[in-house]
Parts: C-alpha cells; sequence; structure tokens
C-alpha cells in the first residue's frame, strides 16, 4: 500500500551459508587456499626449490603426489608456496587499483567542467586497454620481479574501479540526504567524508572481492609470458609456462598449477558474486 | 470533461439481497506461515458499490488480488470459497478458466497507472489488442470502439491520443485510460485499488466521479479499494473495514460510518482530518507482526475496550443494528 | 513589521529548459508576494505544478529568484545563507521523503546527532543523552537510536526526520508534505506531534500540503497557488468556509468530507506554464469565469485586513482596490 511504511526487515544475514551452498563450498575453497599460502612452509612437503636429480618428472606418486618437475622439484610443494604468490599479488595489486580508482572516481565524480573533462578521458584512455596489455606495458616499464608485478597489475586495474566509482559517486551525490546536509549548511569536504565517501566505499569493497581474481589471473599470465615474476619462484603462471614442452608426456607438469589457479579463480568468482548479491541493495528483491 | 451526471447520495441498500454478484466466504491467505487474510467474508450485490478499507497490512489489496485469481498458489495458499455470478467457486477454476473470466467480466484499475500501462505501446493499441482478444472484434471495429471508449471516459480529441505513449499522457489522463480498458468488455464487476491516491485533489474528484457514472451507466458493481473514510462514505453503497486481515465491521456505509459500534472502526473515524477538524485521537502503536498476532482478535492489543476474551476468542461475524459486526464488547464509545 | 521573518516580493523564478532546439523560459514562480511573521503557521497549498517546491527552495536560500526580492529579516535569503550556519540552523527542512532524507549507512544517533555537533549545540560527550531527549519529544523509544533508517516503519523515520530538524532549535520548521503517504493513524499521531511541538517551542512552521484537512489542522494561515501564483490568501478557517476564488471552492468542494454528495470536480488539468494563456490563468477551468477573465491578468488584491486573491470577480465581494 504506502510505498513508504515498509515493515521493519528481518535480519537476513543469519541464513546466508545455508541459503548458497555453492557460495559456502567456494569459500571453503578459498579459504583452503589461504590456509595453503599462510602455513606454506608448515604443510609442504618439501621446500619449493628443492632440486633433485635422482627424481626428474616423475609421475604423481606417494612421495609427489602431484609429481614432480624438470628439475626434480616437489610440483606439491611448488603449488602449496605458489598460493602465497597468487594472493598477495591478487590482493596487493587489487588494494592499489581501488585506492587508486577511489582516487580518480571521486575526483571524477565530484568535479565540473575542465576538470571533469581531464578525468574521464585520463579514465577513459586506461580502460581503452585491456588490463593484460596495459600491465605488459607497465612491466616493460618497471621491469620483472614481485614487487614489478603488483605495481604494473595495481595500475593497469585503477581504470575499472575509477569507473565503478564515479557511477557510484553520481548516483549518491544527488541523493536527498546530501542535498540535506548541504542544507544543514555543513561544508562541502565534510559532506563528502561523511555521506559519499561511506556509500560509495561499500560497493567498492564488493568490487575488490569480484576483482581479485581478475588480478590473480592478469599476474599469472605475464608470468606465463615470461615476464612477470622471475624463476625458480613457484608462480603458477611460471610452472605451467615451464611445463608447457613436456604437456605430452608429463602433462602434470602444467596440469596441476593449472588446476590449482583455475579452482582458486572459479571459487573467487563464486564468492564474490555472493557477497555483491547479497549485501547490493540494486538487486535486492523489493517490495 | 466528465459527462455531468448528478448522482445522489448513496442510499442504505435493503440487507438481505437475494442474488448477490460476488459472495466471499471464509476467505483465507497464508504466505508461508503469516496468515495475511483471516477468514473474510462478503457479499456485494449486482450493482452495487463497496469499499475495502482499512490501513496498510489491513488486507485490502490482498483481498482485490485474490479476487482476481492473480495469486499463484506458489506464492500463497487459499482457503475459502469465492462464488461469482453462476460460478459456485473461483478458486476451484484453473489458469484457461480464469482467462474468459479476467479482463471480461471482472476487471481491475491499479493504484499506478503509469506502472500498469506497457510503455512500449501506444494507448490505441493496448486498447485494441484488449478489445480484438477479448471480444474478438476485427481491426477496424476495435479502433471505433476504443475512440467510443476513450470518449467516454472524458478524453478529448481521442483518434489522436491513440496514437500518444502512456508517458506522453498525465497522471490522471493515464488513469482516465486504465479505466477505459478496464471498461473495455463492459465488466460485470469492477475492482479499482486506490485509484486516486497518488494524483492530485481535483483530479481524484473527477477520476471517481469517472468510475461510479460509468460503472452504473452499465449496471456494473464496483470495488473501491480506499484508505480515506470520508471518500468511502461518499462514493461507495456498502463498506468492510479490515484489520490486519480480519473483517472487523461491514454494513451500509451511512450506518455504519455515521454511527460506528465497533472500537477499529470508532478509532479509524477519529484519525481522518477533515476542513475543520479540531481533534484527532488517534491509536498509539501500530499493527503487530504477523507471528505476534492474538489468536482472538487482532485488533485487541491496540483496542481500548478490550477485555481478556478478546484475544483468546475470535469473535464471530454477528448482525447488529443493522450491520455486520466482530466485536464482543460492541457500542459507542466511551 | 518588525516580526516579519519572511518577506517575498513579487518573487518571480524562470527555469530555462530546451523545447524543440529552443530556449524556452519556464516560469515556475511568477510574481509571488507572502509575508511569514514569527510564530505564524502558514500552509501552502496547491497541486503539482503550482510551484510550492520552487517556492520553497527560494524561501530556503537553495535558489535566489529570478526577479523581486526574497528576504528573511529584512535581508536577502541567499546573502544570509551564504554567510554561515546561522540561517541554516534557525531554519530547519522535513522532506516529505524522510527516509531519502536520511543516510542510510548512519544509525538514528549519528543522524541526529552529526545536526547536533554541526551547530555547536551541545559537546560530544551530551551527544547521546541530547538524542534520547530529542527523541522522546517526537514521542519515539530511546532504543530506536542503535537503529538504521531502514529498519523502521514510515512513521517511524518521519518522527526521526522530525527530531533532526529539532536538533539545532530552530525557529523555523518548514514541512514539505511531512504527513502524506502515512496510514490515518500514523498521520493523525504526526499531526498532533507537530501541533504540540508548535505550542511548546513557539516554532514559525510553513507547511506544504495539498491536503485542506491538514491544512485547517495545522495552521492559521493559508495560500492556495495555482501556476506559480498565490491566488488566495488569509486565515485558514475564513479562507476555507467562504473562499473567495473560484480555485480555494473548487479545491474545498474536492476534499472528501463525510457523507457530503460528491461535487461537481473541475473540469479540465492544470496547464503547462510554458505557454501560459493571457489573462486569468485560471480561466480556461474557472465555471464562472466572464469574457474580461481572459484577456486581464488579475493582481493579488486586498479583500479584508487580512484576505488577499487574485481574482477579477471574487466570490465574496469585489476587491477594494489598493
Amino acid at each position: 500500500m504506502t510505498a513508504t511504511d515498509t515493515a521493519p526487515t528481518a535480519p537476513r544475514r543469519a541464513g546466508m551459508m545455508r541459503r548458497r551452498p555453492f557460495f559456502t563450498l567456494a569459500s571453503l575453497v578459498a579459504l583452503g587456499f589461504v590456509a595453503c599460502a599462510i602455513f606454506a612452509p608448515q604443510i609442504a612437503p618439501y621446500p619449493p626449490t628443492l632440486q633433485s636429480i635422482d627424481a626428474m618428472m616423475q609421475p604423481p606418486s606417494a612421495a609427489h603426489p602431484m609429481g614432480t618437475d624438470s628439475y626434480g622439484m616437489d610440483i606439491l610443494s611448488r603449488v602449496i608456496h605458489g598460493a602465497r604468490y597468487a594472493l598477495l599479488i591478487g590482493l596487493s595489486s587489487v588494494l592499489i587499483g581501488a585506492a587508486g580508482g577511489l582516487v580518480l572516481g571521486l575526483v571524477a565524480g565530484l568535479s565540473a567542467g575542465w576538470v571533469e573533462w581531464v578525468m574521464l578521458r585520463l579514465i577513459d584512455s586506461i580502460l581503452a586497454l585491456p588490463s593484460l596489455i596495459l600491465a605488459v606495458a607497465f612491466i616493460a616499464i618497471l621491469g620483472q620481479g614481485v614487487d614489478k608485478v603488483i605495481l604494473a597489475v595495481g595500475l593497469s586495474l585503477i581504470g575499472p574501479f575509477a569507473r565503478t566509482v564515479r557511477a557510484d559517486v553520481l548516483q549518491v551525490k544527488v541523493q536527498l540526504f546530501v542535498e540535506a546536509a548541504g542544507l544543514m549548511a555543513i561544508p562541502r569536504l565534510a559532506v563528502i567524508r561523511r555521506h559519499i565517501l561511506p556509500n560509495v566505499i561499500f560497493p567498492l569493497c564488493v568490487q575488490i572481492t569480484i576483482r581479485i581474481s581478475e588480478a590473480i589471473l592478469v599476474s599469472s599470465s605475464l608470468s606465463f609470458l615470461g615476464i612477470g615474476v622471475t624463476p625458480p619462484t613457484p608462480d603458477w603462471g611460471l610452472m605451467i609456462s615451464e611445463g608447457r614442452g613436456f604437456v605430452s608426456f608429463a602433462a602434470w607438469m602444467s596440469g596441476m598449477p593449472g588446476i590449482a589457479l583455475a579452482t582458486l579463480l572459479i571459487a573467487l568468482a563464486i564468492v564474490g558474486d555472493g557477497i555483491r548479491e547479497e549485501f547490493d541493495p540494486k538487486l535486492r528483491t523489493g517490495r | 470533461m466528465t459527462a455531468p451526471m448528478t448522482r445522489p447520495m448513496p442510499a442504505p441498500m435493503p440487507e438481505p439481497e437475494p442474488a448477490a454478484l460476488l459472495e466471499v466466504s471464509g476467505l483465507s491467505l497464508w504466505r508461508g506461515s503469516r496468515k495475511i487474510l483471516d477468514e473474510v467474508s462478503l457479499r456485494l450485490g449486482r450493482g452495487e458499490t463497496l469499499a475495502l478499507v482499512g490501513e496498510s497490512g489491513a488486507g485490502k489489496s490482498t483481498i482485490a488480488v485474490a479476487l482476481m485469481g492473480l495469486m499463484s498458489a506458489r506464492e500463497a495458499r487459499v482457503e475459502g470459497r469465492l462464488r461469482f455470478d453462476d460460478l459456485p467457486d473461483l478458486l476451484a477454476l484453473r489458469e484457461r478458466d480464469w482467462a474468459g473470466l479476467r479482463g471480461r467480466r471482472m476487471s481491475m484499475v491499479f493504484q499506478d497507472a503509469g506502472a500498469a500501462l506497457n510503455p512500449c505501446y501506444t494507448v490505441g493499441s493496448q486498447l485494441v489488442s484488449v478489445l480484438r482478444r477479448k471480444l474478438g472484434l476485427g481491426r477496424a471495429e476495435a479502433r471505433t470502439r476504443a475512440v467510443a471508449l476513450l470518449e467516454g471516459v472524458g478524453i478529448n480529441d481521442a483518434a489522436a491520443r491513440l496514437s500518444a505513449y502512456p508517458h506522453q499522457l498525465s497522471g490522471g489522463m493515464q488513469q482516465r485510460v486504465m479505466v477505459a480498458i478496464a471498461l473495455a468488455c463492459n465488466p460485470e464487476l469492477l475492482l479499482a485499488d486506490e485509484p486516486t491516491s497518488a494524483l492530485d485533489v481535483t483530479i481524484q474528484a473527477q477520476i471517481i466521479r469517472l468510475i461510479l457514472d460509468q460503472t452504473r451507466a452499465r449496471g456494473a458493481s464496483c470495488i473501491f479499494v480506499l484508505h480515506d473514510l470520508a471518500l468511502a462514505s461518499q462514493s461507495c453503497d456498502r463498506i468492510v473495514v479490515l484489520y490486519a486481515g480480519q473483517v472487523m465491521e461491514a454494513g451500509a456505509t451511512r450506518t455504519v460510518l455515521e454511527r460506528p459500534l465497533h472500537p477499529y472502526t470508532q478509532a479509524l473515524k477519529s484519525c481522518v482530518v477533515e476542513i475543520g477538524t479540531d481533534e484527532l485521537a488517534p491509536l498509539d502503536g501500530g499493527v503487530p507482526a504477523y507471528d505476534r498476532m492474538p489468536a482472538g482478535c487482532r485488533f485487541a492489543t491496540r483496542c481500548p475496550r478490550a477485555a481478556p476474551r478478546c484475544a483468546a476468542e475470535r469473535p464471530p461475524l454477528a448482525t447488529l443494528d443493522g450491520r455486520e459486526i466482530a466485536c464482543w464488547n460492541p457500542g459507542d464509545p466511551a | 513589521m518588525s516580526d516579519t521573518l519572511f518577506e517575498l516580493r513579487e518573487v518571480e523564478k524562470t527555469y530555462q529548459i530546451r523545447r524543440r532546439r529552443q530556449r524556452v523560459g519556464l516560469k515556475a514562480l511568477d510574481g509571488v508576494r507572502l509575508t511569514i511573521r514569527q510564530g505564524a503557521s502558514l500552509a501552502l497549498v496547491g497541486e503539482s505544478g503550482s510551484g510550492k517546491s520552487t517556492l520553497l527552495r527560494v524561501l530556503l536560500g537553495l535558489e535566489p529568484p529570478t526577479e523581486g526580492r526574497a528576504l528573511y529579516r529584512g535581508r536577502p535569503i541567499a546573502e544570509v545563507r551564504a554567510e554561515g550556519p546561522e540561517f541554516a540552523r534557525r531554519v530547519a527542512m522535513v522532506y516529505q521523503d524522510a527516509r531519502g532524507s536520511l543516510d542510510p549507512r548512519m544509525t538514528v544517533e549519528a543522524l541526529i546527532g552529526e545536526a547536533l555537533l554541526h551547530f555547536g549545540i551541545c559537546a560530544r560527550s551530551e551527544v547521546p543523552a541530547r538524542v534520547r531527549a530529542l527523541l522522546a519529544r517526537v514521542g519515539l523509544p530511546a532504543e530506536v537510536a542503535a537503529r538504521y533508517p531502514s529498519e523502521m516503519s514510515g512513521g517511524q523515520v518521519r518522527r526521526v526526520a522530525i527530531a533532526r530538524a529539532l536538533a539545532s532549535e530552530p525557529q523555523v520548521l518548514v514541512a514539505d508534505e511531512a504527513v502524506s503517504g502515512l496510514d490515518v493513524s500514523s498521520q493523525a499521531q504526526l499531526l498532533n506531534l507537530l501541533r504540540r511541538l508548535r505550542a511548546e517551542m513557539g516554532l514559525t512552521l510553513v507547511f506544504i500540503t495539498h491536503d485542506l484537512g491538514v491544512a485547517s489542522y495545522l495552521c492559521d494561515e493559508i495560500a492556495i497557488m495555482y501556476l506559480g501564483r498565490v491566488v488566495e490568501t488569509g486565515p485558514t478557517r475564513a479562507v476555507l468556509d467562504t473562499p473567495a476564488h473560484p480555485y480555494a471552492r473548487a479545491l474545498r468542494g474536492a476534499a472528501p468530507a463525510f457523507f457530503a454528495p460528491l461535487s461537481d470536480p473541475l473540469p479540465g488539468e492544470i496547464p503547462s506554464p510554458i505557454d501560459l494563456p493571457p489573462g486569468c490563468r485560471f480561466a480556461g477551468r474557472c465555471p464562472v469565469a466572464r469574457p474580461d477573465c481572459r484577456d486581464t491578468d488579475p493582481a493579488l488584491l486586498r479583500l479584508d485586513d487580512s484576505r488577499a486573491a487574485a481574482c477579477l470577480h471574487p466570490l465574496t465581494k469585489e476587491p477594494a482596490h489598493v
């Protein structure tokens, strides 16, 4: 009847795990990877870079459940340690991208006139190239190494983040509560900090969970191309690349890290989607 | 615009009418474990106008939706009996039987005409498609009828308006188009769900008059879902007062509203602000949640005359002083 | 008069809009004259498109008038507003969409506390106690302070919006349709609350509404607007008992009243303010229009000490020309 008179909404968090079995499964998988990353030295049966001439290119066995590579390094240990690099690179670069995107997006959304024009062109130019190409370009400038990969992938993600932040700012700044704050003569900067920022940060956090998988994929691609992290770092992309030449008779060398990468990406995508659907008011089915 | 037709005061109808058009008995409706409607009974005579009044959550619109057979078994469980003319029970009908009924013998006018009309089609094509589908008219014939219908609901320059899209019309005009579509097949029953609450007062008066004049001219019955008691007293022969899905008081509008005997009707009436109202005595609090409803009379939690018996035992809908009332302690306010 | 708070003198507000590649002036307000004295309660009544909302924005200093003067205590409103928070503190606003006017990510305590701290009403440590006192004043229990607006019903949210407006200890409360769209019992509760607050705090009330019953219950004075103009003003009781302007009479007739026969509704709809007819802008819908109404535009003229109407042939008597 009256649209304004909605009854208080019942708490909806409690049943989330039960209502979304795939989400629960995916979060368990993702948590498993996180655990591997944190406790890698304790879990892994061998040090990740321990070479052994006696055990080169062995198929999966009791001693080496995922087999060994051409240097005799245990693939299981390398995959476990690889989770460290994947998550470290993924998280850090997304945080860099989100921070940069927040600043650019806020300025673009709140400014007017030529500042807005310049900001929009800047965001457009970042968005014009796919993040992988952009990351390759940054690596070409910065050089190789884990820290360089984080920076390159982070910079390449600023564009997409800035675009979503700007869209949110445009939507929030015309809300009535922003006008009401202006009417109370609250200074513009305080309105931005107190009312606009919190309403933009939240959707940004949801974006972060979704984009971690993109960052991991881009960083692995860089390693696969041989321009990311340097050997013998146990990075999945690098491992897939190293196993490429032996695929016909030692498929496990590329296959095992490939499966690990695919599993993590799928799990993260499901978790991100679940969080977005659960908390994004725009996707909620209202009355 | 509207054909000026002076309408006399609604006179109280003789109570026991032989052949009611619609008879609802013991209609209950559950959504999950929430009992939205609790044994609602009402009857509507031919050519009669009935007001369903109550606050939000009273179940007025739910009754309308259930009457139109728009409630799927998946979202709600329905019990009771709905007799409509020669059909003994609407609830037993299958979807394909509904097709010959809905939009044809009974139709509905919604609160928000702007949302109920399809924005992608012109007014004319929506009206013509109803006429062709429901009445099987030819293209040219349907067009002529559409123009006549639009003129009938007071739209000037009807032929030109046929090619207008809904958003090109004002809210009042959209509602007129909705009325035209609803009346296209000369239904026996028209349901109007808050047809004017989104409109300005002068437009509200036009639309209410339009619906009354048009249904009266066709001898159709009309159910208004309203929240405004004063408007109900002006436009309807009979009234049913609902609270949280239960019928509190029902009868001829003048009988019920001039001297309400149910404490809820009295409370509702004392909340109405008219021009010159000096005092308002609103009830405190709000409707309790469905899981905290008393087993008996649902108004017991807010009733100024509640006795221990009220919350425990449901009062039956009994006849008293020319109206039906469900209350253990009826009477004038203290 | 020394106790005049707001004074609008021949205020015009024109918006430039594009229509068929041409820039057209849309006159949302056209020669509005209005005086609001301290302690008064004024109802601004009109249908959508009558210019109520634009008048409100001018009154709050959110938009300067295109022509004419809008004064607060004798000085231009926009100038007073630009000087600092003092004007915002004295003139508080309650929006029609109360839920939209409250930040959904703040609790009630944070929302009211923001106003308290911003205007320096009390120290940070006193905020919780103050918030509870304000909530009690609008009839809400103290535990509401920890809730978010989305957890409350429509009536409760309106009360929170009122409590927030009262936090700055204002002299003037401007309310835009503050009781519409609610159930009758919540509406009646709010009306009683506003009446009580007005009496207790000596508030000046400017209440925008389309409901004449609400106007007569809350406000001593009324200004009826039509197409950007005030067509009749005066004491609410007198205007509604014996309306002088045919539009006022039509509005009164259209208002639902128990058992009154449905009146003949006013024909037609409010015309577009872009191409206004010459003469009286109500003439096209007026049931008693005479030939001269179609070419002479009537000004708002005094009928007696307290009342004025913009009509060439007022229903009460001929205007005494001033």
